[in-house]
């Protein structure tokens, strides 16, 4: 355990020591930014009785930054290890190849997390300036982080996945972006074939990202969605301890 | 299983794709040896390290390191060894200290041992005055230590070292070399190099890789009286030639002599023992016995470079023939 927290804390560093971390943050930053001032023009238009969270998440910056954030986080968590050489003064250290897949893994997100920080300010700003406390809802903003972190074990694992396939970030980073946007993309799939019979059609249904996210802004908590982004990100974890245990097969 | 050897290499083999990198190599390395490992690029000195370092998995063949199997008991071998890889790669984001601290808690020390063995081998590299700068500024030479501090950090019983000299300057190679040769005694080393000479210098004992083999294993010096079966001596003196012919004829020992004239009155002297006899003293005697000045008197012992070629060379007749 001591070990595990050895490596996360030296991946948590790697992103704050290193420029690209800032300047994720600050693109993200960027982003936030525009999606607030579309939000508060919106309102300023005429009141709604959508759930401000559910404005927020529905504009396309959310995704947005979701999906190009998310390989651009993780695209460095073992290519650049892989292509410094470091990869292998890791795996010749006395550590297992689990903890050092899940330690890249919380370590890119956390420094996601941290990434997504300030649109709690952007909700506080809302509530301060209409001073109405519903503005901000516990069960709703609890809903949406929580959603915003289960889509983030999904994107991550993934980027740490396709990370661990190559030598070159770039082509991490391609890969992660083409599988997310693939996946994102299955959720407009979903309502023109959810009439067809078979069940083709319901797991299409079933994988849409945008359906999942629906819940958690409004504040419901369901199983089922838990149950998806948790299996989701596991499947990703399975196939990235292989990918680092297959120098072994070669 | 032996106790005393540090390594035990049985039969290893290992393959990529078609290519066989290593074939059927044998060899084992004592406690406390400084064993070098030389080959030209592409021998395969790398691809053994890796597989004792147990980073990638033999294809047969079996490797233990201090009794452990590399590929059974990878944990138990990894915290035995300090491996240095070939181009040292650092995180060139950390500062030294910060670096060799992360690198020795992932090694397993705790609580005040790390500060304890960070402080010794930051002495021992002489690493003090950079300790707190990253490692990305520093120069090569003083990156090469880091890699080095950082095998040596947990104290391991084996060292293995791919390339430690290699993009050095003459300076920082010295300084390198030193820092391997005070280290004999008290660890057991493998290094590999293509240079000749860094054997020569720092190791006890050589094996000899080519194309994925074993061409020889054994002392530099055995290596070298293998080869030259006791030296020619060459010797300056002062004399008049005829005498100087006398006296070597006159000599049991000599197999063949030629003398020839250099400046002044001084007459080089190549004489070739029989039987590998170290002629030396004699020339030496007889030049006090008559009374000639004698300025340079030396034994030519083949150097590793002479042996590798004899080798390589031997090897690739025997494939053709």
């Amino acid at each position: 355990m001591r070990l595990f927290f050895t490596l996360l804390k030296r991946e948590l560093g790697g992103y704050f020591a290193s420029l690209s971390g800032y300047v994720v943050i600050a693109s993200v930053q960027l982003l936030l930014g525009l999606s607030f001032y579309s939000l508060v023009s919106v309102l300023n238009q005429e009141g709604s009785e959508t759930p401000l969270a559910e404005f927020f998440y529905e504009t396309l910056y959310f995704w947005l930054i979701l999906l190009i954030a998310t390989p651009v986080i993780t695209m460095r968590t073992f290519a650049l290890e892989k292509y410094s050489g470091t990869y292998e003064t890791l795996m010749t250290a006395p550590v297992g190849d689990v903890p050092v897949v899940l330690a890249k893994f919380l370590g890119a997100l956390g420094f996601y997390l941290v990434m997504w920080t300030p649109l709690l300010g952007c909700l506080w700003v809302i509530r301060q300036l209409t001073g109405d406390p519903s503005a901000l809802e516990p069960g709703a903003a609890a809903g949406t982080a929580l959603g915003i972190l289960l889509l983030g074990c999904v994107y991550i694992s993934l980027g740490c996945f396709t990370s661990s396939l190559t030598h070159s970030q770039i082509i991490a980073a391609m890969t992660s972006f083409a599988v997310g946007v693939g996946l994102y993309l299955l959720s407009f799939l979903a309502p023109s074939v959810s009439t067809l019979p078979g069940w083709f059609p319901k797991v299409l249904v079933g994988m849409s990202m945008m359906e999942h996210m629906r819940d958690f802004v409004r504040g419901i908590v369901d199983t089922r969605h838990l149950v998806f982004y948790a299996s989701l990100t596991v499947f990703f974890l399975f196939l990235n301890c292989k990918a680092v245990e297959s120098r072994r097969w070669k | 299983m032996n106790d005393s050897w540090m390594i035990e290499v049985e039969n290893l083999t290992k393959r990529y794709g078609r290519q066989t990198a290593i074939e059927d190599l044998c060899f084992t390395v004592g406690r406390g040896e400084v064993v070098g490992f030389l080959g030209p690029n592409g021998a395969g000195k790398s691809t053994t390290m890796r597989i004792l370092s147990s980073f990638t998995p033999a294809s047969s063949g079996r490797a233990l390191v201090a009794g452990f199997d590399v590929s059974h008991e990878p944990d138990d071998v990894r915290r035995r060894i300090g491996y240095m890889p070939e181009n040292n790669p650092l995180h060139t984001d950390m500062r030294v200290r910060e670096y060799l601290r992360f690198r020795a808690r992932l090694k397993g020390l705790k609580g005040t041992r790390v500060r304890e063995r960070v402080d010794v081998v930051l002495n021992q590299c002489g690493l003090e005055e950079v300790s707190a700068k990253m490692i990305g500024h520093l120069s090569k030479g003083f990156r090469q230590r880091v890699g080095l501090a950082d095998a040596l950090v947990h104290e391991p019983d084996l060292i293995i070292l791919d390339e430690p000299t290699i993009g050095l300057d003459p300076n920082q190679i010295r300084s390198v070399r030193q820092l391997i040769k005070d280290l004999q005694g008290k660890h057991t080393v493998l290094l590999s190099t293509h240079i000749l000479h860094e054997v020569e210098m720092t190791c006890g004992r050589v094996l000899i890789l080519n194309q994925g083999r074993i061409l020889a294993s054994d002392t530099t010096l055995n290596l070298q009286k293998m080869l030259s079966g006791g030296g020619q001596v060459v010797a300056e003196i002062e004399a008049p030639e005829w005498e100087l012919r006398q006296l070597w004829e006159g000599m049991p020992d000599v197999l063949e002599f030629n003398v020839s004239a250099m400046d002044g009155n001084y007459m080089r002297c190549a004489l070739t023992p029989r039987d590998g006899v170290d002629l030396r003293l004699q020339v030496f005697e007889s030049a006090v016995a008559n009374g000639w000045k004698l300025r340079d008197l030396g034994r030519d012992g083949h150097s590793l470079e002479d042996i590798f070629v004899h080798l390589t060379r031997a090897s690739r007749d025997e494939e053709e023939g």
